[in-house]
């Protein structure tokens, strides 16, 4: 059994209420040892909630969380083989750099001295060899979350669990410290359980994503898994933004499903369908437009101009559609008729 | 589950020590001086509970450690949590059950006496009380095995332990006091007094109104408690007016103001006034000398206690509606003079109104307070006192009717227990004066000019009645007698605290001792109440536990019990056995505790609020241990209202009269009954001197607090020193 083995992860028949209202119902998951498993879903759906009961943070109603082998449902957080990385950073700002890296060493009875020598170590790790002696209000926030990366990791624990580590930084730094993350942990090859709500960076880092709506598991898989094969009108919207839209799927041969959105016909993966009614899951890139009339026509409801691409509003007869056009220069006019069509990536047909 | 056992195991040691060799029964001689060694085996008074068994009811208790400690090597922690939290529940049951049914002499309730005759017991020595804890660490042990609160012992422990204290230390006494009103002099059951008393016309007749005589006491007290809530919040609204909103000289100093009442001992305004406006008073003799008219002893009684309690509460609803005209946020003002509303529509129709429920704030907690003042109308009262001297005059006066007292004392809780009760449920959810995160910009607006005279006149008048109040009490320790004679003289200080050199000091003057005595106990009470008041705020505001909601109402609740409710329910609670303290140190410890531990509480609230949550959780998954992420994360980030919890328990500590003089004895007498004592025979000087000596060393000791505990180090850049706000006050 996989689940025995360090870094191994998992819930099993989880529930947490908080007073009458359910939070998760139902949650069964496993990790593998040297995974990096983000959880991913709107505010609310239960994935912090999920991370703080892995963490002993909060304790589950019924149900078992195993790390490692060991049932660890009833063991308090501070005897838990996992250490966490704060939205916040939860730096204890009274505390230099070092001492702030060097503390769970000592609470875990190291002395002094080895103490501070593998928090160095840490820092090295992360890049602050440099700043062992500030406090933290000295640092910016890049280099406060490589501290509290480093905190947590020079404890070596079984699994790092990361509560939206990036949600503090702004867009450019947010980029640079994801892949340093993930660099990290397939060099170290730790177990590591990280929420977001953001679907790019849960894209860029994961090996599995779990997306997680209303204390249930939506769907989890690869990251191109997911996008390609969204299993529901939720995932499609969320990963990635898609327009839903309905369509007829006229013939199903060798695994290719001919599939009509209104007078446009267009071959699309079948994965499990069958012929009738369906829904289609088309990207904002997927779509072509051309100015004019054609069998699929639409009308511009309004334009962007974003630099290196153009966003549309487009008006169907199968409702508002959002395009995105990254060939045109001048973006065209609210009320310009539009013929359009479809490219074959970026197209799925949902369950 | 190794970690699991060895605590369990140091439970067992820790139990079989209380029950086995400590002494269980309470010692004449007191345990701590360690006179009852010598005596060990030779007097059975001094032996340990397992030589006492010839109490059957002691029997359980062994019973209980011997099925728990079976539990340990017989089952696993999570399936042997429950059972342990059950015996150690029982076992704490059992132990008040045996305590409170077999008191000195055999059985405490005659209903018992069908169960035969038993030999009575002392009250609870080190080795019950030892005993009484360790059962309560088996529930937290027990809860933590089966994964209550995330399986933390030290927060469940915690919990248990204040519990228990709260209940021993609030409900006991105040239950006791019930039913003593129901007791006669020979414990047996009887509803006599409390018949004599409730329906008494002293107490409640409404002559006044109706025309037929003078009013009943609790009316009187009622109606003087209206009179200085209005007055008080009135001038407080004024005085913060002032200070937040006018352009005026020494504002500075305006705030100053508040720091006074917390540092004057209760009393000291009534002597005052005496020295002024009483039969002798100077100021009284100047009138009558130059205007023929005779005025006599006008200021005792109402009068005079209202100008006192105007005088000493002040301040307080000042402080308070500071923070509630600083609260009103700006742009709201700003707002309505963007909308053309002149100066004067914008205070009557947008400040005004939002400052109304601090106001009546204010109003309910200066209500509180001049129902619960005792020092001022023990001086002032004259022939007309109020609820709370009556009570202390059934207790220790020739009447001597305890159950007169608990009837009084019933009533007087009642008033202010409504009071708090129309703050909490009532103004709890109706406060418009919030301090957001965000930068709140813009300047509140100018007073209207026909709000700023008056109220800048009314104030300026009253700081200056106050200073001049304040300076005569300095004054006073200097002159022979006051009206009399106003020679100078420094013959009071050194009656008082004279010290002569023979072969050693001698600390001849007459207040050494209590001034010693005091100054040992406000220095052990106040740690621990700050102790125990951040550890509570830190359980109320960090850990969600069944019954948080009440168990914090509680502990506010005890805030509006007044003192003298307080020293009589612990005279009737801790007089006799099970827990019998009268006449001891640890009486009065404990009544500071718990006394001014609220306030510790909601300044630690206040300040804990502020800090991260996920700083202590980023402390628990790092691996430290709960007490370990309190000493190392939570208290260095604390360091002000640490402070502010010490210094205003130490010098409550000092100040405070009216449950004190109850509990103090001819070996532990306090600074304030001692003056008081001083007062009754007339020695004003001696008095004066000894309580300007007592506001100096206070100054003093807070400053020293204040280096002890020191600013905490967050940003290298020098920070502004944390203002130690003054808390509200209660006396």
């Amino acid at each position: 059994m996989t689940t025995q083995r360090r870094g191994a992860v998992s819930f099993q028949n989880v529930q947490k209420m908080f007073g009458a209202f359910t939070a998760i119902p139902d949650l069964t998951l496993q990790v593998e040892p040297g995974e990096l498993v983000t959880l991913l879903g709107p505010s609310g759906c239960g994935k912090t909630t999920t991370l703080r009961m892995l963490a002993g943070l909060e304790s589950p109603t019924s149900g078992r969380i195993l790390i490692g082998g060991e049932d660890v449902t009833n063991l308090p957080a501070n005897r838990r083989d996992v250490s966490m990385v704060f939205q916040s950073y939860a730096l204890f700002p009274h505390m230099t750099v070092a001492q702030n890296v060097a503390y769970g060493l000592e609470a875990g009875g190291m002395k002094d001295g080895p103490a501070r020598d593998a928090a160095e170590k840490g820092l090295d790790l992360v890049g602050l060899s440099g700043m062992a002696a500030r406090l933290p209000s000295e640092l910016s926030g890049g280099q406060q979350q490589r501290v509290a990366v480093a905190r947590a990791l020079v404890l070596e624990p079984q699994v790092l669990l990361l509560d939206e580590p990036l949600s503090n930084l702004d867009a450019r730094l947010r980029r640079r410290v994801r892949t340093e993350i993930r660099q990290l942990q397939q060099r170290l090859g730790f177990t590591a359980v990280y929420v977001t709500h953001d679907q790019e960076e849960a894209l860029a880092v994961s090996d599995r994503i779990v997306v997680m709506k209303e204390g249930q598991i939506a769907q989890k898989g690869a990251p191109r898994e997911l996008y390609e094969q969204p299993a529901s009108e939720f995932i499609a919207d969320f990963i990635g933004e898609a327009n839903v839209i309905p369509c007829v799927v006229e013939s199903v041969a060798d695994g290719v499903a001919m599939v009509r959105v209104g007078s446009l016909t267009q071959e699309v993966p079948a994965r499990n369908a069958s012929a009738g009614p369906a829904q289609l899951s088309v990207r904002a890139n997927a779509i072509t437009l051309q100015e004019g009339q054609g069998p699929f026509t639409g009308k511009i409801a309004s334009s962007a101009y974003l630099g290196d691409h153009l966003e549309y509003e487009i008006d169907t007869s199968l409702g508002a559609l959002f395009a995105i056009d990254s060939e045109g220069d001048v973006p065209l006019s609210p009320g310009t008729p539009v013929a359009l069509g479809f490219r074959s990536r970026g197209l799925a047909l949902i369950e | 589950m190794y970690r699991d056992n060895r605590r369990l195991d140091a439970l067992f040691l820790a139990a079989l020590i209380s029950f086995a060799l400590l002494p269980w029964y309470r010692l004449r001689g007191g345990f701590f001086t360690l006179d009852w060694v010598g005596d060990y085996l030779s007097d059975d008074r001094t032996w340990p509970g397992l030589a006492q068994l010839g109490h059957p009811w002691l029997w359980p208790v062994p019973v209980l450690f011997v099925i728990s400690a079976g539990l340990r090597f017989t089952l696993s922690p999570s399936r042997r949590g429950g059972w342990l939290a059950a015996l150690g529940a029982v076992g704490i049951a059992w132990m008040m059950i045996q305590g409170l049914s077999v008191g000195l002499r055999g059985w405490n309730w005659s209903a018992l006496e069908v169960l035969g005759e038993v030999a009575g017991q002392q009250a609870f020595g080190a080795g019950a009380v030892g005993v009484l804890l360790c059962f309560a660490a088996m529930i937290a042990f027990g809860l933590a095995e089966r994964g209550a609160l995330k399986g933390d012992a030290f927060v469940l422990g915690s919990i248990t332990l204040l519990i228990l204290l709260v209940t021993l230390f609030v409900f006991y006494p105040l239950l006791s006091m019930f039913t003593g009103a129901f007791q006669d002099y020979d414990g047996s059951f009887t509803a006599a007094g409390v018949s004599r008393n409730i329906g008494d016309p002293n107490i409640w007749s409404l002559g006044c109104v109706t025309g037929n005589g003078g009013c009943g006491v609790a009316w009187r007290t009622f109606f003087l408690a209206i009179c200085t809530a209005t007055g008080t919040t009135l001038l407080g609204l004024a005085f913060a007016l002032v200070a937040t909103r006018m352009r005026v000289p020494f504002k500075k100093g305006l705030r100053l103001l508040t720091v006074l009442p917390i540092i004057t001992p209760p009393f000291v305004i009534g002597l005052a006034l005496t020295l002024m406006l009483g039969r002798a008073g100077f100021v009284t003799e100047l009138i009558e000398d130059t205007t023929g008219w005779e005025l006599g002893r006008w200021v005792y009684g109402l009068t005079g206690i209202w100008i006192a309690q105007m005088l000493s509460f002040t301040p307080i609803s000042f402080l308070i509606l500071i923070g509630v005209v600083e609260g009103v946020s700006p742009s709201m003002e700003e707002a309505s003079q963007t909308m053309r509303a002149s100066r004067w529509r914008t205070f009557r129709r947008v400040s005004l109104p939002l400052m109304a429920p601090g106001i009546a704030n204010a109003f309910l907690i200066s209500f509180i307070e001049s129902m619960a003042d005792f020092g001022n109308p023990l001086v002032l009262g004259g022939n007309g006192g109020v609820l709370s001297t009556e009570i202390f005059f059934a207790v220790v006066g020739a009447q001597h009717d305890p159950s007169r007292a608990a009837v009084l004392a019933t009533v007087l809780l009642g008033f202010t227990l409504s009071a708090f009760l129309a703050q909490r449920l009532w103004l709890g959810r109706r406060n418009f004066a919030t301090v957001s995160g965000k930068g709140d910009g813009g300047n509140h607006a100018a007073l209207p000019r026909r709000v700023a005279w008056p109220v800048a006149c009314v104030v300026f008048f009253w700081a200056g009645f106050t200073l001049f109040v304040y300076g005569m009490i300095l004054f006073g320790g200097f002159v022979k007698t006051w009206g009399l004679d106003h020679t100078l003289t420094l013959q009071h200080y050194t009656r008082a605290f004279s010290v002569t050199w023979d072969g050693g000091f001698a600390w001849t003057g007459v207040a050494w001792n209590s001034f010693w005595t005091t100054m040992e106990i406000a220095l052990i009470a106040a740690p621990l109440t700050a102790a125990v008041g951040l550890l509570t705020a830190w359980l109320i505001v960090r850990q969600r536990f069944p019954g948080r909601g009440v168990f914090e109402f509680a502990l506010m609740m005890s805030f509006a019990i007044p003192g003298t409710v307080i020293g009589i329910s612990y005279i009737m609670a801790f007089n006799l056995p099970p827990v019998q303290m009268t006449g001891t140190a640890l009486i009065l410890i404990f009544c500071f505790v718990f006394r001014n531990m609220p306030v510790g509480v909601r300044g630690g609230i206040a300040a804990m609020s502020q800090l991260d949550g996920s700083l202590d959780e980023a402390s628990l998954t790092l691996g430290a241990s709960s007490p370990r992420t309190l000493r190392k994360v939570i208290l260095p980030l604390l360091r002000p209202a640490i402070l502010a919890a010490l210094v205003y328990s130490f010098v409550r500590a000092i100040t405070s009269i009216s449950a004190v003089i109850f509990l103090v004895s001819a070996k532990y007498n306090m600074a304030t009954a001692y003056i008081v004592g001083l007062v009754e025979n007339g020695e004003y000087g001696i008095a004066i001197a000894y309580s300007s000596v007592l506001i100096v060393v206070m100054i003093a000791v807070i400053g020293t607090f204040q280096l002890l505990v020191g600013d905490r180090r967050l940003r290298r850049r020098v920070e502004p020193v944390p203002k130690i706000k003054p808390q509200e006050v209660h006396s």
